[in-house]
Order: C-alpha cells, then structure tokens, then sequence
C-alpha cells in the first residue's frame, strides 16, 4: 500500500478543496447556527456534493456510484473538516453506503444506493443508545409481526438525525443478533427531538414506540450481521479520523500563521522559544495522526480483515491530536482565541463532538487493547 | 527480478541461512556484533549468520556491490527489512561505520577514502566511533575547539572529545576539528578519519547511571594526521556533519523500534496479568494502549515518510521530528517496562538487571545525537519556518 495520494485522489481532493472554500467556508456554519436553522445543514450543499460526485464515491458503479472507495471519500471528509462542513456526508455517503454495501440483499442495494449517489435521500446512522459509544449494548428491539418487525427503544445523538428523511437502526432480533433496520424517519410511533451540540450540529435523539416495519427493511444481505456492523463502524471511524485530521490541520496553519504575524515585545510571538517547541510537538503529532488515518483508510480498501486495528488507532489519535490542535491554537491565539469572532474556538468545538462520534480516544483504546490481547 | 519474486527469494534465503539462536530478542550487549580489529564472536551461531549475511552484501544492502554491498533498491532494501523483522532476525553487525560515517563517506568522500574504508566497514573489519561533543561542546557543538595545525601534508591535533561512544573498542575514529583559526565559527571545522592506534590518541570510559561505560573521554596528544585523511575540502566539516546527524537520527529511531521488552512482555514476566492474559493494573494497561498506538503511528510514519521521499518530497529535517517522536517513545515505552515489572525491574545483576539498564540508557536517546529540544528548535525554523529568535 502507498501513504502517498495517486494522480486521481489528489484532483478529488483539489477539487474539494477548491469547491468547499466557494461553497461550504466557516461561514456557512456560522450561517447556519445563527439562524438557528433546523436541518442542521443545506440541502442544496448536499445536492451539490452528487454532482460533483462525491455522494457516489463508496457506491459501485452498477447502483451509479463511482466507487473510488474508503481512502477517497475519507480525502474529501479530511477538506470538509478543515471547512468545518455540516453534510450528511459521513452519515450517509460513508456509513450508509457502507452498511448496504455490506449488509444489504440485492434489492436492497438497487433501491437503496442510487439514492445515495443521486443525493435523493439523507440517511442517519442510529447506534448508541447511552451517553457514550457502546455498540456492544443495545437494547433497541426489533420482534417478528407477521411479515415485518415491531420496533421498540431509543436512540441517542445520531448524526444528522434533525434533517435526516431516513434512518438505520441497529437493533437486537429475537436471534440475538444486531441487525440494521431501513426506517423512514416520520414513521408512525417514532419521536424525534433535535439537540443542538457544542459544535452548532444538530444531531437527534429517537424514541420508537412499536413501530411498525415491513419484511424488507431489515438488511439482510450479510452471512453474520454482526461482522458486517462492526466493519460498517470501522469504516466510520477511520472517516470520522480523517474528518477530525482535517480540523486538527487547519486549526495548526492558522495557528502558525497568527504566531507568525502577532507581535509582542517588538517581535514576532513565533519567535519565541516557549511558542517554537509547543507548534513543533503539535506539528510531530500531527504527522502521526496522518500516517494512522491514512493507514486505516487505506486497509480497509486493500486488506479489510486487517482494518479493525488500524480504525481504532487512528480515531484514538486522531481524536487527541484534534484536541490538542484546538486547544493548542487557544492558548496561542491568546485572548481573542476565547472570543467568538475568531474560528480558533469552532475548531476545537468540532474536534471534542467529532472526537465523541463513535469512541472517543479513550474508547478506541480500549478496543486497540482488546484487539492485540492485553 | 520484481519485488514480490524478491520477496519469495529473500524469505527462503533467510529461512536457511538464520539460525534459530539469532532471532532472539538482543538482550544484552554481548548478542550484538560490532566489528573491529579486536571483535570477538560470541557464538558459532553468531558467527555463521555474520558471515553469511557479508557474503551476500547485506550487512550494507542498499550500498554499490564495489563497496561491499549488495546493490539493492531502496524497495527491495525496505523488503529485505521487512522480511528480517518478520522472522525476528537479529542485526548481523551494529556499526557506527554503517549507520554514520558511511552515507557521509559515499556524498563526500573521495574515490580513495571510498574503496580504503567502505568495505571494511560492510564487512565488519574496522570498528568506528564518532569525536563530535567536547566538554564545552554540546548542544552548541560548532563552538568546539579540538585544534588540527597542518605542517606539509600533516595535520597535528590535539584536544577532548567527550560522549564519544565504545571509543575504547574502536579502531577508528572520525572527528571535527578546528583547522581554520581564522574563519567564522561554522567554516572552520573538518571532517576527519584518524586510526586510534596511530600514536597520540587515548580513552578513558565514563562510568553512567546504567552502571555501564558505552561513552568516553578521547585525548588527543599531537596526534598526526595525514591531509589526505579529510573528508570533503577543509572548512567542510559542519555541512558533513550536519548530513551525517541526519543519518544517525535515522539510526537511533530504528534502533529504538527494533524489538526488545514491551509492558505487555514485562507483565507476563512480572507474573502481573489477570487470569485472561492482560495487564492486571486497568490504568497501567490503559498507558500501554496509548503507547502501542503511538508505536503503530510512529511504525507507519517511517513508512509514509519513506513513501514521500522516493515521491521527491525528500525526508530533510523531518529527520527530526522521527527523531524526536522516537526517543520520546522510546523511553516511554521503558518506563511502562519498570511499572509492569514493579520490584522485579529494580533488580542489577546479570541478565535480571538487563530491564533497568535499558531503562537508564534510554534517558540518553533524547539526549544523544541533539537533544529533543534542538530538535524542536530544527522544525519550528526548518519546517514550519517560524521567525528567528
């Protein structure tokens, strides 16, 4: 495998960069929450993101994707956390595109992944159900009813679930088996209340109240369900990874370029020793980070059964390093890094609700702990 | 040959020419060969590997066949590595020759320097050191003041090298010395090769905390050296030197790296694991995960920045971050080593007190080749071109 980006993905993440600086800069967060907007983010972004094919990129070719993979939509997640982007990109193009690629049955696929490419359709991925990620516990239940299921339990904090038109509910079946389940997200029996996070997102809890599904909504494409969860999970770590390396990158070079220019004393403050070994920690973090995200990333399109270490790693890392990238610029920044004017402080509010989403550093951890046996 | 045919061809090699004994993890100084005029095997085993390895050109793999290598490509040197590391095989033959004085000899030396030392530094025949710091000479090292006065084709120098490490095994050693009086501080200093048993040149070990003596003094007495033994012009000393500091930054991170104990091995010697194998303590296993994540971090680093260099983006100073990264991980990883040992790690003799010298050596890494925070100071003007302080 190579750490280095081929000719395609660096004019995908050229082409990201350049287009989300014109259409999706900082400010179009700060436009959304101060409207208090109650999508959580613009339909017309997402709209735009199919035609420049980014909603297709984990879709194959045959369901109208363009299937470039896990390192290439995790390239483009990288350049909409340095923007700070609100999009169902990671709900939807990565982990829904994941779960029925790996978990859906043949019609399945072709109802559900052509409007994932086309952008027809927001899709919520609702796992945990506690205040922290634990999918080893659900208690979300799905019970056979005639043709179709019963679904009863809860959801919390699912990513993009204000705005989302549909959802995929992790649920135990009378097997004891987790199973996702495609539900629209106005069925009747489901209560939904919107939570505004520190970052300005707007992610939902669910109360389903015997809902009731059809045969087909629950995927069953996949031999063992739960393997296919988990590496759906994995692949969403190692995305959220590249999200959060993107937040830490930015939150460095604008960090390095205040230092640059900010005097004190008659001198630039980056010219202090005190400054200089802080950013250069940061930079050597950094670098670490990138090499795990890029590893993950790359495993889960080239040796998957080697991935699931690799996605914790790299969400642990990247979890910390986002953290200190946004803590770090603070203290440089100085006073005005406190105020709300300046972005420094939105950096590192996206890092610690990225950082949450699907294990913080803590909780991969544990799982690097659990997967090498000690 | 393609890379994977090499792959099949380097894996059965290995397969029948690396005794059993030498994939061991090194546990003391005696399991590592060093060379020299003095060297002596410690086993046949040892032996045997060392000799077979030469043979092949792979104690120095990536160096020209003249010179005693093998030739190979930077691909098929990183997949001879990779092939070695998965059957735990030990180095054949530690070398400052190899690791230091070498890639400095191929850039700068002259053809003569080239053909009279490489090969007896790929096969082990001469042992080197390195006279860089002096007692007024450490982190600010181009303040050093070790003096060569040239009298026809001689240079006599005399002076103290001090750090200057196993200069009391060594044959040879290669030094900076003053020899323009009158040039700024950085454009005074040479690069150059002195036979320790020509006469005028003595050691004296520095005992350390780890209770072993790897450092020395070295004394320089009118010592004579020929003008012909200068690396590069005269006045070329710093830029050398500063090539070669990369390269022992790469050393030292790859030494760091290389096998040895881990907490999880130090707890099932220490017998402190739960009845399912793991680290008994919750909090010492929590650090143990953090460092394993650092090490995977810093393993694909190596890599991605191997990746980026062949791509023409170069390695340059992020030499230091490697090193920094490394050593810092290093000691880590030694003081976790101590916790999950507990009383056991404090004992001293023999083979029992292997873990706590490790651990007191490992203080030096960030210490040794610039300290971390020279290191620091090389990104934030090197890479991230901070303004000058």
């Amino acid at each position: 495998m190579s750490f280095v980006l081929n000719e395609e993905e660096q004019m995908l993440r050229d082409s990201a960069k350049a287009f989300l600086a014109e259409t999706a800069p900082v400010s179009a967060l700060r436009k959304l929450r101060d409207a208090d907007d109650q999508t959580g983010f613009s339909r017309d972004l997402w709209a735009s993101m199919a035609e420049m094919g980014w909603t297709g990129i984990m879709v194959p070719e045959e369901f109208g994707g363009v299937d470039m993979g896990h390192a290439a939509a995790g390239f483009v997640l990288r350049e909409m956390g340095r923007t700070l982007t609100a999009s169902p990109f990671l709900s939807t193009a990565v982990l829904a595109a994941a779960a029925f690629r790996l978990a859906g049955s043949d019609a399945q696929k072709s109802a559900w992944l052509p409007k994932i490419a086309a952008a027809e359709t927001v899709i919520a991925f609702a796992i945990d159900e506690k205040a922290r990620h634990d999918p080893s516990t659900i208690e979300t239940t799905a019970t056979r009813d005639g043709n179709g299921f019963r679904l009863n339990g809860k959801k919390r904090f699912v990513a993009c679930g204000a705005g989302a038109d549909a959802l995929l509910v992790a649920a135990k079946t009378e097997d004891g088996k987790t199973g996702l389940f495609i539900v629209p997200a106005d069925a009747g029996g489901i209560t939904r209340t919107a939570r505004r996070t520190v970052d300005s997102h707007l992610p939902a809890d669910f109360v389903f109240e015997d809902v009731r599904l059809e045969g087909d909504a629950l995927l069953d494409g996949a031999e063992d369900s739960d393997a296919a969860l988990a590496m759906v999970l994995d692949a969403g770590r190692a995305a959220l990874a590249a999200e959060a390396l993107g937040v830490a990158e930015e939150a460095f070079d604008r960090t390095i370029d205040y230092i640059r220019e900010r005097e004190q004393f008659g001198q630039p403050i980056g010219s202090f020793q005190g400054m200089q070994h802080r950013a250069a920690h940061l930079y050597s973090e950094l670098e670490l980070a990138r090499s795990l995200v890029i590893k993950a990333l790359r495993t889960l399109d080239e040796t998957p059964s080697q991935a699931p270490l690799w996605c914790a790693a790299a969400k642990a890392k990247a979890t910390e390093v986002s953290r200190l990238a946004g803590s770090e610029g603070i203290q440089m920044f100085g006073g005005v890094g406190m105020t709300d004017e300046y972005d420094i402080g939105l950096y590192y509010k996206r890092a610690q609700a990225a950082g949450e989403h699907l294990g913080d550093d803590a909780w991969n951890a544990g799982r690097v702990s659990a997967l090498s046996g000690f | 040959m393609s890379l994977e045919t090499f792959r099949a061809e380097t894996r059965a090699w290995l397969e029948a020419n690396c005794p059993p004994s030498m994939r061991e993890p090194v546990r003391s100084e005696a399991d590592a060969y060093w060379g020299g005029r003095n060297a002596e095997f410690a086993s046949e085993d040892q032996k045997r590997w060392f000799e077979a390895m030469v043979e092949k050109g792979w104690t120095v793999p990536a160096w020209p066949k003249e010179y005693g290598g093998a030739g190979l490509s930077k691909d098929e040197a990183f997949v001879l590595k990779d092939e070695m590391k998965a059957i735990k095989a030990r180095s054949p033959l530690s070398s400052f020759g190899i690791w230091m004085l070498g890639p400095a000899l191929l850039k700068y030396g002259s053809d003569e320097q080239k053909a009279e030392h490489l090969p007896k530094i790929a096969r082990g025949e001469i042992r080197w050191c390195q006279g860089y710091s002096e007692p007024g000479a450490g982190s600010d090292l181009a303040s050093l003041r070790t003096k060569g006065v040239l009298d026809g084709d001689t240079y006599t120098v005399n002076g103290q090298k001090v750090w200057t490490s196993y200069a009391d095994k060594a044959d040879w050693i290669f030094a900076l010395v003053r020899t323009e009086a009158d040039a700024p501080k950085h454009l005074g200093i040479s690069f150059m090769l002195i036979d320790m048993e020509a006469g005028g040149v003595s050691t004296k070990p520095i005992l350390l905390i780890s209770g072993r003596s790897p450092f020395c003094e070295t004394f320089f007495d009118d010592a004579k050296v020929p003008a012909s033994n200068v690396v590069g012009k005269p006045g070329q000393g710093w830029e050398i030197a500063k090539y070669l500091l990369s390269h022992e930054r790469a050393g030292i991170v790859s030494e760091a790296n290389f096998g040895g104990l881990n907490p999880v091995s130090a707890a099932h010697r220490s017998g402190e694991v739960d009845p399912e194998g793991r680290i008994a303590d919750p909090i010492l296993r929590a650090e143990t995960a953090k460092l394993t994540i650092d090490a995977l971090a810093f393993e694909a680093t190596l890599r991605r920045v191997k990746d980026e260099a062949d791509s023409g983006e170069g390695v340059g100073a992020r030499a230091s971050m490697l090193k920094y990264v490394g050593t810092e991980l290093n000691k880590r990883r030694n003081v976790l080593n101590m916790s999950a040992l507990g009383s056991d790690g404090l004992l001293w003799e023999g083979d029992d007190g292997a873990p706590a010298r490790d651990w007191l050596r490992s203080r030096a890494n960030s210490i040794e080749g610039g300290t971390s925070e020279i290191q620091l100071n090389i990104l934030a003007k090197r890479v991230l071109e901070l303004p000058g302080g």
